[in-house]
């Protein structure tokens, strides 16, 4: 069960919202001070680990650059949307981010209220009002890769990627 | 009940006799496409490295994002491209000077073959769907798994038919049917759209392009055409691999079957920021004053958008305070524009040509917008910020529609401009 506070976003959040031009190609660590600094500036530092996005229709449209991988990096602990853009729901599975849709879900939450998930057998509950939904359920295979850090763990126990390389000494960002 | 074009692919690619929505496949790719911003990650610190691939010959590279490199970080990460093309023998590798938007240069060369499956982790991807094939983008990682294992998975969604009736008339092109569906029906998402009609025989394989290239921004799954002698004439004359089409059965279920009567389109321009639900005829905004105006991009960089431009533009000047910026979409486009006088048309007029790249539509480089500034592009996107600052204002329109705007400096409708003939 996933417990967190609420925040609520609107129809056709995009993904250059998420990753901005101009953190592009730097570091997770840089980009995701960078997420929804357009539309929304100041929430990366108001967010809190274990909460909950609750959006509309259409969420990551766009490019395939790793949203979800920001919204993660956020502290987010997962996310529900009327319908996600399919690229933002690959980019959900590959980077380990649990990503549901849920008819409904946008208008039986408003902003700051506790959302209670289960990823057993998908329930929405609005633990502040009482309204209850029912999410789609995501194939079994998909939720597990959501839950375990995504693709590259697999790649990476199967000998196809390497694993991530170290920091060059006296190098990088750190 | 019978299965649409993707259906009947996704089927064949994972094995079923039969697929249906809802249904999760694992799929074998038939082409693994890469580009330059795919080795960003390879041997950099905190990323990883491919080991293995499965099959090379079903893997290409091409250069398009930031091609020639603009900084030296680019440099050096095409620089690992090329060892990672070494490394693994891929034959099938375009580098600077022989290369273009990926997207386009899949097309020139016929990569996608009907029937076929084919990702790339660029949203566009989906381009390749007017050859008849499920070609979609996927995440990074994704293709990393699909290099290794020469696999995917899809989720296969409930899918919209349109069918394209009648002739465009002239003026009028796909960017304006795109904007159109997009301005009418709003965003696909989790659903594949599916393009046939008694309009097809008229509809050239580059407007056909647009279109699917468009149905990333319907946030479409899959975005499909049927396969017709024009496009089976078009792959025989480029590729020599066998390939199987899929025409969608007679008794295919779709979600919904929508018609549209292309002689009724107008020019349309769709308001910055967004594309769902935000077009408006051209004189709702004409008169709007802009400082630059792009032609480019995988939707509208092909040899029929210069043909296009330079019909409108030709013995005629850019406006003063009008940047008009022309990117052929592959290095093979920009010679043949050039042999065909497009390019010398457009430059006497004022335009810059740029070489073939990804470049201005994503904000990376050559075209880039300052505060304040505003934009009438015909490439694939105008969310907030995408071009430059975010204080810019992006309208979207047909490369027609854009190269007029250029003239007068203002939005302006072809129609007044416009020599040549319907695309």
């Amino acid at each position: 069960m996933i417990t967190g506070r609420v925040w609520k976003f609107g129809d056709n959040i995009n993904t250059d919202l998420m990753i901005p031009n101009h953190v592009l190609h730097a570091p997770e660590e840089e980009q995701l001070k960078a997420v929804f600094s357009a539309n929304r500036p100041g929430w990366v530092d108001e967010v809190q680990k274990g909460d909950i996005l609750i959006a509309g229709h259409n969420f990551g449209m766009g490019s395939a650059r790793a949203g979800a991988r920001s919204l993660r990096n956020v502290g987010l602990a997962c996310m529900v949307a009327e319908s996600l853009n399919g690229l933002h729901l690959r980019n959900s599975v590959n980077y380990g981010f649990v990503a549901l849709e849920c008819e409904g879900v946008s208008t039986a939450f408003s902003e700051g209220d506790i959302a209670e998930i289960s990823l057993e057998d998908f329930t929405i509950r609005n633990k502040t009002t009482g309204v209850t939904l029912k999410a789609s359920p995501v194939p079994e295979r998909l939720l597990t890769l959501m839950q375990n850090g995504g693709t590259f763990p697999l790649l990476e126990a199967e000998g196809y990627v390497s694993p991530v390389r170290p920091p060059k000494i006296g190098g990088g960002h750190k | 009940m019978g299965m649409t074009i993707v259906e009947k692919i996704l089927a064949r690619a994972s094995g079923a006799a039969k697929v249906s929505p809802g249904d999760m496949v694992v799929v074998d790719v038939d082409c693994v496409v890469l580009y330059d911003g795919n080795f960003f990650s390879f041997g950099k610190a905190g990323t990883r490295d491919v080991l293995k691939i499965k099959d090379p010959d079903r893997v290409v590279v091409i250069f398009d994002h930031e091609v020639p490199a603009p900084t030296a970080q680019a440099a050096a990460l095409q620089d690992g491209g090329r060892a990672f093309v070494k490394q693994f023998g891929i034959k099938r590798f375009h580098d600077v000077g022989r290369s273009g938007i990926c997207h386009a240069v899949v097309a020139d060369n016929a990569y996608a073959l009907p029937g076929s499956v084919l990702v790339a982790s660029d949203s566009h991807t989906c381009s390749a769907g007017a050859f008849n094939c499920a070609a979609r983008g996927v995440a990074g990682p994704d293709i990393m798994f699909a290099l290794a294992t020469g696999q995917t998975w899809f989720k296969v969604g409930e899918t919209i038919r349109y069918d394209l009736n009648g002739r465009l008339p002239r003026g009028v092109s796909m960017k304006d049917v795109f904007l159109h569906i997009a301005g009418t029906f709003g965003a696909h998402a989790t659903q594949n759209v599916e393009f046939g009609g008694s309009g097809l025989p008229y509809l050239s394989i580059n407007a056909r392009r647009t279109m699917t290239t468009m149905g990333a921004e319907l946030s479409a799954e899959f975005a499909t055409f049927e396969a017709d002698d024009v496009l089976i004439d078009y792959v025989k004359q480029r590729n020599q691999a066998p390939f199987e089409p899929q025409a969608p059965d007679a008794d295919a279920k779709y979600k919904d079957r929508r018609a549209i009567d292309l002689s009724r389109i107008e020019p349309l321009v769709a308001l910055p920021d967004a594309v769902i639900n935000n077009s408006v005829p051209v004189g709702q905004v004409a008169g709007t004053v802009i400082q630059q105006a792009f032609i480019g991009s995988c939707a509208n960089g092909t040899l029929d958008d210069l043909a296009a431009a330079a019909s409108v533009v030709a013995g005629r000047q850019v406006a003063p305070g009008v940047r008009l910026i022309v990117t052929p979409a592959t290095q093979a486009i920009y010679l043949r524009a050039l042999k065909a006088g497009y390019v010398e048309t457009l430059m006497e007029a004022g335009a810059v040509v740029t070489n073939a790249t990804c470049g201005a539509c994503f904000g990376g480089h050559m075209g880039l917008l300052g505060p304040g500034e505003t934009c009438l592009t015909s490439s694939t996107r105008n969310f907030k910020g995408r071009m430059g600052d975010p204080s810019a204002r992006i309208y979207m329109a047909s490369p027609a529609t854009v190269a007029a705007s250029a003239l007068a400096g203002t939005i302006t409708h072809p129609g007044e401009f416009f020599q040549g003939d319907a695309s």
